[in-house]
């Protein structure tokens, strides 16, 4: 397997060693080794929930600086949905695709088009025949790292359709060739503009089996700072905006479920609720749903780590931009099938750390590792750099750590030493007074 | 019995609807870690996690003891609850004797027993009114 790149990481100077990300990774994946938080990037699926509670901000999403955008002759912009709820006061979404045009971006293509786009051919997909049912979307990069890690049988369910910011990467680029011929395809840059990092692992892990659409991915919040002064200078804009409620429902949670029109869909957001749905499906059959739309962040979109705005207000100020949009106007009159440059490989399972390749060897180790447990105080308290007691006594059989890391096991070696420092202070103070007598 | 077997012990706390499955989702983990194949995984989760849910529903909780030999996975589902009256009768699908409330809540289908079966290789029922019921369940590997 290729090592996978992340987006999450730490800046070791401001890092305390606390454990708070230790406690809140939802694969556990970090453990506090020397003091530092070390993230395992075989278990991490990019969520952003470490960044979320860092109290020093040590955790970090990466993504492309603004700079980037010199890089390339011609500049197209692919705002994510959530970028419309971050302005405050804001009845009109052309606001923003002129401020994005002001600041330097040749065109705009807006995700939320293509997410139309997506709801259509997701509605198609549902009505084939033989599919394994219920659907689940691929939207969330999150959601499809985390089934092809944890849950091998639900890879099947996965909706093997892009998700919509790929296909604006490569409807933008199309049009962008057709409309200037002399331009070389590497003198177009396709900038998408994410809420989260997980979306900048996509892009950067070629998801998608083939390279990204998308040549770069800047930051919600990087752009926002900027465009706010771009569109705070304009009085009229141009008329450009070209998505819908449905394309711009999908910022948050519930939206993309709601908009395939087929009332058996199940809508989960937040990483642990997602997990606990999952652990759910995957035990037993659920003959009633049809789609399921996870999001790994609460909110949905709106709540990635790389916006500005509270999730909650944003969501209020989607709805509120939706109220006058046309419902779908990017799916008028589409053919009733599922285009093949839309569909991807079917989701591959990808077990992480397994204990050994060798069942006998993994069975001792895991026999080792119930012995261990049993000494420990299951206070899960985190001070040895383990999530939890029983990932302690994991770390321990693998050789990653030695049970003298645990405080508690410790304060037992040290109370039993001084107990016999004692017991021997007093046994020589008999010996001595016996002497004297 | 060889010496590799390894044994996992869960309680199943009868009082809390919302912990059901919660041992069977332990146990897929430890099997994922031991590196066994996603379709055993698969059948021995879901007949715990039926096995779970009976075991709340009708005998408020038990205990499962889990084996994991060289070639299969054994399942040892134990509870005192009422026992089973006629168990040819609840290994039909779609019978059921759980209480309105419980199949408000979407349990109750009468699949749970039916499930283990098609799931796993071999089950035994041992069962006694008034004492209890015990399932053993094996998933070969």
């Amino acid at each position: 397997m290729t090592e996978y790149k992340h987006s999450v990481s730490l800046d070791v100077s401001k890092c305390k060693g606390c454990t708070h990300c230790l406690k809140r990774c939802p694969t556990e994946a970090i453990r506090i080794r020397n003091g530092k938080a070390d993230i395992n990037s075989e278990k991490c699926i990019d969520c952003g929930e470490c960044i979320r509670v860092c109290p020093y901000k040590a955790k970090k999403a990466v993504y492309d600086p603004l700079e980037t955008l010199n890089d390339y002759k011609y500049k197209i912009a692919l705002p994510a949905p959530t970028l419309y709820g971050q302005f405050d006061n804001l009845d009109d979404i052309d606001f923003i695709i002129q401020g994005l045009h002001d600041m330097g971006f040749d065109d705009v293509y807006e995700v939320a088009k293509a997410a139309e786009l997506v709801t259509e051919y997701t509605r198609q997909y549902l009505h084939r025949e033989n599919l394994k049912k219920p659907v689940i979307s691929s939207a969330c990069p999150v959601i499809v790292r985390l089934i092809s890690t944890r849950f091998p049988y639900l890879c099947e369910n996965v909706m093997p359709i892009l998700p919509p910011v790929e296909v604006a990467g490569k409807l933008a680029r199309e049009k962008a060739m057709a409309e200037h011929p002399e331009l070389a395809a590497s003198d177009i840059g396709c900038f998408f503009i994410s809420p989260c990092p997980a979306k900048v692992s996509y892009v950067k892990n070629s998801f998608a089996g083939e390279k990204s659409n998308v040549d770069e991915v800047l930051s919600v919040s990087d752009v926002y700072f900027k465009l706010v002064s771009y569109m705070n200078k304009i009085d009229s804009p141009k008329e450009s905006c070209e998505a819908g409620m449905v394309g711009v429902g999908w910022a948050i949670a519930g939206g993309e479920s709601t908009s395939v029109f087929n009332d058996r869909y199940l809508a989960a957001d937040g990483i642990e609720n997602v997990l606990r749905v999952l652990d759910q499906i995957d035990n037993s059959e659920f003959p009633e749903l049809e789609f399921i739309e996870l999001n790994a962040c609460n909110g949905g979109c709106v709540g990635g780590v790389m916006t500005v705005a509270n999730p909650y207000i944003a969501k209020a100020r989607i709805q509120s931009l939706k109220r006058y949009l046309p419902v779908s106007p990017n799916t008028h009159g589409m053919k009733a099938e599922v285009p093949d440059y839309v569909m991807m490989p079917e989701l591959e399972y990808q077990p992480t750390c397994p204990l050994s390749t060798n069942r006998k060897e993994a069975m001792r180790m895991m026999a080792d590792i119930q012995e261990i447990r049993k000494d420990l105080p299951d206070l899960d308290c985190g001070s040895c750099g383990a999530p939890t007691c029983a990932a302690f006594a994991e770390d321990i059989v693998r050789g990653e750590t030695c049970a003298d890391e645990c405080v508690v096991f410790m304060r037992q070696v040290f109370h039993d030493y001084i107990a016999r420092h004692q017991a021997r202070m007093a046994e020589e103070a008999e010996k001595r007074k016996n002497e004297r007598s | 019995m060889s010496d590799e077997m390894i044994r996992f012990h869960f309680d199943v706390d009868g009082d809390d609807f919302s912990s059901a499955g919660a041992a069977s989702v332990e146990v897929k983990k430890r099997l994922r870690q031991l590196g066994f194949s996603p379709d055993v995984i698969r059948r021995v989760a879901i007949a715990m996690y039926e096995g779970e849910i009976n075991m709340v529903i009708h005998a408020d909780g038990g205990t499962v003891e889990v084996e994991i030999g060289d070639d299969d996975i054994t399942m040892i589902l134990s509870d005192h609850g009422p026992g089973i009256a006629n168990v040819e009768l609840a290994m039909q699908e779609g019978y059921s004797t759980a209480r309105d409330n419980i199949r408000s809540l979407g349990f109750g289908a009468g699949m749970g027993l039916p499930n283990m079966k098609k799931y796993t290789d071999d089950m035994k029922i041992e069962t006694e009114i008034g004492v209890g019921t015990t399932v053993i369940m094996k998933v070969n590997v």
